[in-house]
């Protein structure tokens, strides 16, 4: 096997590691429109990241990490709605992004836009392989010891809080995670499809499991499933990566909802 | 621990309003409101729909923060909290068996042995979905009694079911209590059922109305004010029956049915 192959897929089984885990609670908590405003985001992250610089991937969480500050701040404002202000957020930073990217193209940087949306997977190296090995494993140990706060207040936050979780903190943390997950996978699926990558696998995981913790772990297998099937895909038909992996999910999920209902 | 010491920590109040008050947007749903709760005492806060009843409880418990006043709450306090319900959402996969062990982890058989208590072993691995608004609000009894609490707190623990479900379902906070010897805040508005286990009831309109043992402010003017209309809609029709009903209403004639006298039929 080439050497890019077997980065790439390894960058993809990283992915879906993280993605599965946190979009179980993405889906639990409808916070589908909440990823998609970071992932929108994400491109005025690289855009400033390569205008001072630095690795794209520091742009994208630290810009996430903003954008979950914000909202967190004008959540408590409460006279607007949550899908109303990520609305704003959302299409701000999307627009903000685009305008940065111009300026600095007109600056003689070469940025291939393309490669941001819809990902690069075959162009992932060794370098980039470590940092996304080294997110993965800080995310997956942040959300372990977060796992149950965040099953309690997806059941129910008021009962949570008398039982004396620090509701805030917990949701604040897990936002902070997402945006990590998005600054992870930009490399693999790109800006426009990462909520997919979050909300598809887990979706698919919620048929065969019992209990919240189930869901965790069946959706990391499906979307290591997706990983693999797109990874072919794309290797024997010349598909783009990253919406391969993203249709495989999808055909996972609808082949299972088939099926099941069946039997 | 001596025994003064016990006996000065079964003293102090599980809880105490003092002067609470609470506006919201410039309406006021709380004014001056005080009082306390003591270890092993059963009281039932009741009031006509907007008293604020469920803004009084969510501060005492510290869900909401009141505009006015203060909240004590014995240090280390263990409180059970039943809400009026709860919806799950479909998409997350949660059992009965999940949903107990959500905040902290319990064994096998506490679990079991909790939801026996409320009757409702059987529930042990249904999801939270398919069960029933009597059963939930029994299940959600037993994950508060799991925490050992000194205080329960019921947010009308009966809100929407029929005479008979609340019935047993008082009947099982009565038995639960004696058990575990907690004491008891509930909220109420079927004010006969609730109050003859009741040690001391608290009437609300947005400020305390009247207090004390169910009998004296059953007879009180503010409560008679406050309820009066609704005790006479709500009388149970005494009357001569001189037919029979079938289950849906219909009358049927009957041939021992004639002269029949039921006198207030309670079940």
């Amino acid at each position: 096997m080439d050497d890019f192959i077997v980065y790439a897929l390894a960058a993809g089984v990283a992915v879906a590691l993280v993605v599965g885990p946190l979009g179980s609670v993405v889906v639990w908590r409808r916070m589908a429109y909440f990823g998609d405003t970071l992932a929108h985001a994400a491109l005025l992250g690289v855009a400033l990241a390569i205008a001072a610089e630095q690795l794209p991937m520091t742009g994208v969480g630290l810009m996430g990490v903003f954008i979950a500050a914000v909202l967190f701040w004008l959540e408590k404002q409460r006279d607007l709605s949550t899908d109303t202000l990520l609305g704003i957020l959302s299409h701000s930073a999307l627009a903000l992004g685009l305008i940065v990217l111009s300026v600095i193209q007109a600056q003689g940087f070469n940025i291939n836009l393309m490669s941001y949306l819809f990902g690069d997977l075959l162009a992932v190296d060794r370098s980039d392989l470590l940092l996304m090995y080294g997110s993965v494993a800080f995310i997956l140990l942040v959300f372990s010891q977060i796992l149950s706060p965040l099953i309690s207040i997806s059941v129910n936050e008021e009962l949570a809080r008398v039982d004396g979780i620090a509701v805030e903190k917990i949701r604040f943390v897990f936002m902070i995670l997402l945006a990590l997950v998005i600054a992870v996978a930009l490399k693999v699926v790109g800006i426009l499809l990462i909520t997919a990558l979050l909300i598809i696998p887990a979706a698919t995981a919620r048929l065969y499991s019992k209990s919240p913790k189930q869901m965790v772990l069946v959706s990391i297998l499906i979307a290591v499933m997706a990983v693999v099937i797109g990874l072919y895909a794309s290797l024997n038909w010349d598909f783009p990566a990253g919406p391969a992996i993203v249709v495989a999910a999808s055909l996972l999920f609808f082949v299972s909802r088939i099926c099941v209902r069946k039997c | 621990m001596t025994d003064i010491d016990q006996l000065n920590s079964e003293m102090e109040p599980l809880l105490a309003a003092q002067q609470v008050g609470f506006v919201v947007r410039g309406k006021t749903i709380l004014s001056d409101v005080s009082l306390q709760v003591m270890a092993k005492e059963i009281i039932t806060l009741i009031g006509p729909n907007g008293a604020g009843k469920t803004s009084l409880i969510r501060i005492l418990l510290g869900l909401s923060k009141a505009s006015s006043g203060q909240v004590e709450r014995k240090h280390d306090l263990r409180i059970g909290y039943v809400p009026q319900r709860i919806y799950v959402p479909d998409v997350m996969p949660l059992r009965v068996y999940d949903f107990m062990n959500v905040s902290s982890s319990y064994s096998l058989e506490q679990c079991e042995q909790t939801l026996d208590e409320v009757d409702c072993g059987y529930l042990m691995y249904s999801p939270m979905q398919n069960i029933s608004g009597g059963e939930m609000q029994r299940v959600l009894l037993a994950r508060a009694l799991l925490k050992v609490p000194q205080l329960l707190v019921l947010d009308e623990p009966a809100s929407g079911m029929d005479i008979i479900g609340q019935q047993a379902l008082y009947e099982t906070i009565r038995c639960v209590r004696d058990k575990h010897d907690c004491g008891i805040l509930m909220v109420s508005h079927d004010l006969h059922l609730v109050m003859a286990q009741t040690d001391r009831v608290i009437c609300l309109n947005t400020h305390v109305c009247c207090t004390g043992h169910p009998d004296d402010v059953s007879e009180h003017p503010e409560y008679i004010k406050l309820f009066g209309d609704a005790l006479d809609g709500l009388a149970l029709y005494s009357h001569v029956h001189d037919h029979e009903h079938d289950i849906h209403g219909d009358v049927i004639t009957s041939e021992h049915s004639s002269g029949c006298n039921h006198k207030k039929e309670v079940h």
